[in-house]
């Protein structure tokens, strides 16, 4: 019986983002979509959660705080990492406290891209992570993470003047 | 219909007394699993959802005994444990027809229990949520006395606390407590952490201070909690359908009006504070208590 993927609570971990991602998340458990369905539950305490959904860059100051709320959740667990910002850095990438995305810190299950991503793709994301996290229970081999987006940076010409 | 029933209850109080109880042991937590799975489904329905499936609790508390068991300290598990015995002796002594007042200081040393388990850590919102529940207890505890009082006098002379009483009174007991009823129900509105008394931990998919008295516990933990609060709702929709005790059909389909009531008031209440909990309850529900055991005194029954 596949127990986790039955009642898979959610805790959002809001890391450095713009909030629109948050804001689409949040649409999911609207009436339109609702995640309750799937008996998902967003419960906003790291101790009674399974997936950790986290938005948004991770920079220095909350690199610490990502890696605490991700231990607190108890074994198995997965993370979603939502949207551009929290899979590379995204527009944020180049920013001089940004480390990049959520990987750099805690590990990855799915990432699910999108600057926001659409409530159909979140949830398509939430589900994937569903077998995952039962694969996590009984100890199988967890399929390898298919990272949709990558940072793109030209590199700098030599002699480039930079714009004002 | 009548008959089978009265057939039924002989042969369990006098031939084999320890069956029902035993039973019910069983029986009460999916009772009261189907129940809140039920509560789960109208609340999304009347929110325009689909709502998870009925069985959707089960499934909570198996995934949960799936987890990895954390905990901070042997002491609040302790307490959640016991939270969870004294719930269970609460509903097997009403099987049994014990002293009603027993009966709920039992169940009120349940809640102390979870109270004690949540000061038992050092997180803030856990020990918040405990002051609150112990606002809660302040508020509904002083109905659920005058209910034991009222239910003491409403027996045929000489007077008697025993439940297995109320299987042989005169009249249904609500037409000797009927200011008690709604101010019951009020009280099960808070036992059931619904809108608009839900201070102490949200249900469902409400948030208040991040999860209130059940925040540090997880895993395995968690799901003792889960259970112990399907007993609870078994047990608090028990005494509601002990109201109507010489029919327990009608009885039954109280239990269930109120159920299906609370369910409408969480959804059209929007959360207070405690205080304002704790006045309303004083004001209101308590009074209304009041006022029945002074009028069952005034018929001459006390």
């Amino acid at each position: 019986m596949k127990l986790l993927a039955k009642s898979p609570w959610v805790v959002h971990f809001n890391c450095n983002s713009c909030n629109g991602c948050d804001i689409e998340f949040l649409a999911c458990l609207t009436p339109l979509y609702d995640l309750e369905r799937f008996g998902i539950l967003h419960m906003g305490n790291p101790k009674h959660a399974d997936i950790l959904v986290v938005t948004g860059s991770v920079n220095h100051r909350n690199a610490r705080v990502l890696e605490n709320t991700y231990l607190q959740i108890p074994d198995p667990k997965v993370v979603v990492a939502l949207g551009v910002c929290s899979s590379t850095g995204g527009i944020f990438a180049d920013c001089y406290n940004v480390l990049g995305g959520i990987d750099q810190v805690v590990p990855v299950d799915v990432f699910v891209p999108g600057c926001p991503p659409r409530p159909e793709a979140i949830i398509d994301g939430l589900v994937q992570s569903l077998g995952k996290l039962e694969a996590k229970r009984v100890g199988k081999a967890v399929p390898p993470v298919t990272k949709l987006v990558r940072t793109f940076r030209p590199p700098a010409e030599p002699g480039e003047k930079k714009e004002d | 219909m009548w008959s089978a029933w009265e057939t039924i209850h002989a042969f369990f109080n006098r031939d084999c007394p320890a069956f029902l109880p035993a039973v019910l042991v069983v029986a009460a937590p999916l009772v009261g699993a189907f129940l809140m799975g039920l509560d789960r489904k109208i609340t999304a329905r009347i929110q325009g959802r689909i709502g998870p499936p009925i069985l959707q609790p089960v499934y909570d508390v198996l995934k949960l005994f799936a987890k990895e068991p954390i905990f901070l300290n042997r002491l609040y598990i302790f307490y959640v444990l016991m939270h969870l015995a004294f719930m269970i002796l609460a509903v097997v002594l009403l099987a049994l027809g014990q002293d009603i007042l027993i009966i709920l200081f039992v169940h009120a040393f349940s809640t102390i229990s979870l109270i004690l388990g949540a000061l038992a850590v050092r997180s803030p919102f856990s020990r918040i949520g405990a002051s609150r529940k112990i606002m809660q207890m302040v508020a509904y505890e002083p109905v659920l006395i005058l209910f034991v009082v009222g239910f003491y006098l409403s027996t045929p002379v000489p007077h008697s606390f025993l439940a297995s009483g109320a299987m042989h009174l005169n009249q249904p007991l609500l037409f000797s407590l009927p200011l008690l009823l709604p101010a019951y129900f009020a009280a099960v509105v808070i036992k059931m952490e619904k809108s608009p008394f839900d201070v102490s931990a949200g249900q469902h998919a409400h948030q208040e201070l991040v999860r209130g008295v059940t925040l540090e516990y997880s895993g395995p933990f968690l799901a003792v909690i889960k259970i112990a609060h399907f007993y609870e709702v078994f047990f608090i929709f028990t005494i509601m359908a002990m109201f109507w005790s010489t029919n327990l059909w009608i009885g039954a389909g109280l239990a269930l009006a109120a159920f299906f009531a609370q369910i409408v008031v969480d959804n059209t209440n929007a959360r207070l504070t405690t205080f304002w909990m704790v006045r309303f309850m004083w004001g209101g529900p308590m009074l209304l208590a009041l006022c029945n055991i002074i009028w069952l005194y005034g018929t001459g029954r006390g």
